[in-house]
């Protein structure tokens, strides 16, 4: 660890670097909606931004991979005419959590797979990331100690941690350091800072404790097992099929392609927008044939995308543990109960 | 806000023209289609294209067609959704958007020097004629090919001249079948009942015979039972899943089947890799 991937910044000069760093980019930040919801967007002074917050509604992928986005334009008036196309924004996401982050390292992977999300990785490669570590637990939906994400690993420019007078920071990438020295406020962090830093993660592996009993390593093989399971049987009587916990999720990017023609009847737009496998209709063809009717099958899906599928295909898990399925789902399903009910219903099934 | 141009992104779409459109039976129409500049598709029997017409959408669609024929392909479209049924309103000469080909087709090489079961049952004939249109184009490469069909009526019999004249073909074994008579039924349809009944009446030889079946779900039950039955293995037995692709390119998640992206990992699948799928039929 050298001390000059190290700076500190003085909370007396928080205000001045959010405002400078605004002044070079479109800046966004967790921002206070009242209720305890947060939500990522514009700021322009340090006095926006909730340095302590949980979870936003909607989670950074919003600016990676927006609700709704343009594919392909066409001109179909003379000769059919169409170029594909992105419209993406420079900006800087400031105090983003270690569970978000990694969110965007699975989507990343997603898009970056062949055939490459030109639209994506265009917009990504746009978008600096500057982490804000979370020094004690947002609330009880929260599963990113099992998940492994409570700590740093890496996927940022920049990241913050809160050390009470001041933030340390750790500086990851060149794009990173431009950041530091175009705003020159920060100072070199010393032997001391260090071991604050050090002292709070040691602090953070008491506090934070796997919020269940089962390796992470063992959860594959829970999900094997369990695709009979009737705790999906459950979720079908009490999930209303509304959608929310996929569009909350951060690593949900299920999409569905849709044309606009504009008034002239000629141009137009092809464009995607996001889209739900718990909707009824997902996975229905065109001659009528549903092959996810029911909304057991359908959260079972959802649930196997996360914990199960992509261990296969990505070599890692796509929850991240933030929780925002729970906080969003109206009918109380919450992912620490349904993980522990599967885990449960095992071991009956192994002592009967 | 930026606006950059895309030139490698797979939304691309290539331009096609419809050369003739003819209609097959009440609800299906074939689709001969070339692509601007005589550029060929390069397709392998069992793939598919993603057909847009611009203001309406894009819809996932099986080549008919053998690769051999080169110059222009053919697509059979039942008029089933939205951008299905505006395509039946389009005469010859209108321009359509092509994206692919896309997806693993049927396994031509694993087949060649081996006998051929083909089981078709409806539309399924469309994609399996790219691949019965490809053996003729190289019968030698194959050892004995017997092909069924199965439909719901004569009415409903796709490439019906072709049909005929597969019947009279002495390189193949032909079989047809109806599971009901409600209109004139050709001389040359000698059974009524499912798809199912033929299968015991063909002669096979099971260790060197490989089955390929297309037709919709509640089919794959049965016929690959039969299949089962009369001692084919489950890893020569080729499959081709429907699902309603939106991207062809393993990301929208429409197509998913558990672990697996229909557009990309199939849709053509041995039946011994999926049959542990439950979501798959």
């Amino acid at each position: 660890m050298k001390d000059s991937q190290y700076v500190i910044l003085k909370k007396e000069n928080f205000n001045g670097f959010i405002t400078g760093l605004s002044k070079l980019h479109k800046l966004v930040a967790p921002v206070s909606k009242g209720y305890n919801n947060y939500s990522f967007e514009e700021v322009s002074s340090g006095k926006e931004i909730a340095i302590k917050y949980i979870p936003t509604i909607l989670p950074p992928k919003k600016f990676f991979m927006p609700q709704q986005e343009t594919l392909l334009e066409y001109d179909i008036s003379k000769d059919l005419h169409t170029e594909a196309v992105v419209e993406p924004e420079e900006m800087v996401l400031f105090g983003v959590h270690t569970c978000d982050i990694a969110g965007i390292q699975c989507l990343n992977m997603v898009f970056s797979e062949h055939p490459k999300d030109y639209n994506y990785l265009t917009r990504r490669q746009r978008i600096k990331i500057i982490g804000l570590e979370c020094n004690e637990y947002c609330d009880e939906h929260a599963v990113c100690c099992l998940m492994n994400t409570y700590m740093p690993d890496g996927g940022y420019d920049l990241f913050f941690t809160d050390l009470g007078d001041y933030f340390i920071v750790h500086i990851n990438t060149r794009a990173g350091e431009e950041i530091i020295e175009a705003i020159n406020l920060f100072e070199n962090a010393e032997k001391s800072h260090l071991e604050e830093l050090e002292k709070l993660r040691e602090k953070k592996r008491t506090v934070f404790k796997k919020e269940l009993p089962i390796e992470l390593g063992s959860i594959p093989e829970l999900f094997d097992r369990s695709f009979e399971s009737k705790v999906w049987n459950d979720l079908d009587e009490r999930c209303l099929a509304c959608g929310n916990c996929t569009m909350v999720c951060p690593t949900c990017y299920c999409f569905d392609i849709k044309d606009e023609i504009n008034l002239d009847l000629s141009t137009g737009k092809r464009y995607r927008v996001w889209d739900s496998c718990q909707l009824e209709p997902f996975a229905r063809i065109a001659g009528g044939i549903n092959f996810q009717k029911t909304r057991a099958g359908r959260q079972r899906h959802r649930y196997y995308r996360k914990f199960r599928y992509p261990v296969n295909k990505f070599s890692r898990f796509f929850c991240t543990g933030c929780g925002r399925c729970s906080r969003a789902c109206m009918a109380g399903i919450r992912l620490k109960e349904t993980l522990g009910a599967l885990m449960e219903s095992e071991s009956r099934e192994v002592n009967a | 806000m930026e606006r950059v141009v895309l030139k490698e992104s797979a939304y691309n779409i290539k331009k096609g023209k419809i050369l003739s459109i003819k209609q097959m039976t009440e609800n299906e129409k074939l689709f001969e289609i070339a692509l601007e500049g005589g550029e060929s598709l390069g397709h392998q029997p069992g793939q598919f294209v993603m057909v847009s017409l611009f203001g309406v959408g894009e819809a996932p669609i099986s080549l008919s067609s053998s690769p051999v024929t080169g110059g222009s392909f053919e697509l059979c479209i039942r008029a089933a959704g939205k951008v299905t049924n505006a395509l039946h309103r389009l005469e010859a000469g209108a321009e359509v958007g092509i994206r692919g080909p896309f997806g693993k087709g049927f396994p031509v090489r694993a087949l060649e020097g081996n006998d051929l079961l083909i089981i078709a049952c409806g539309l399924g004939l469309a994609p399996l004629r790219s691949l019965i249109r490809y053996i003729f184009d190289n019968r030698g490469d194959f050892g004995k090919v017997h092909i069924l069909f199965g439909c719901r009526s004569p009415g409903n019999i796709l490439f019906i001249d072709e049909l005929k004249d597969w019947n009279k073909r002495t390189d193949i074994s032909f079989e047809c079948t109806v599971d009901q008579v409600d209109c004139a039924r050709p001389d040359w349809i000698r059974y009524v009942g499912l798809i199912t009944t033929l299968i015991p009446r063909v002669q096979i030889e099971p260790e060197r015979t490989f089955a390929v079946v297309v037709g919709p779900p509640v089919v794959y039950k049965y016929v690959i039972k039969e299949l089962l039955s009369r001692n084919i293995p489950e890893r020569q037995i080729f499959l081709s899943l429907e699902r309603h692709m939106k991207c062809g390119l393993g990301k929208c998640g429409h197509c998913q089947i558990q672990g697996i992206y229909c557009c990309q990992d199939g849709p053509v699948f041995n039946y011994g890799e999926i049959k542990h799928l439950k979501e798959a039929f």
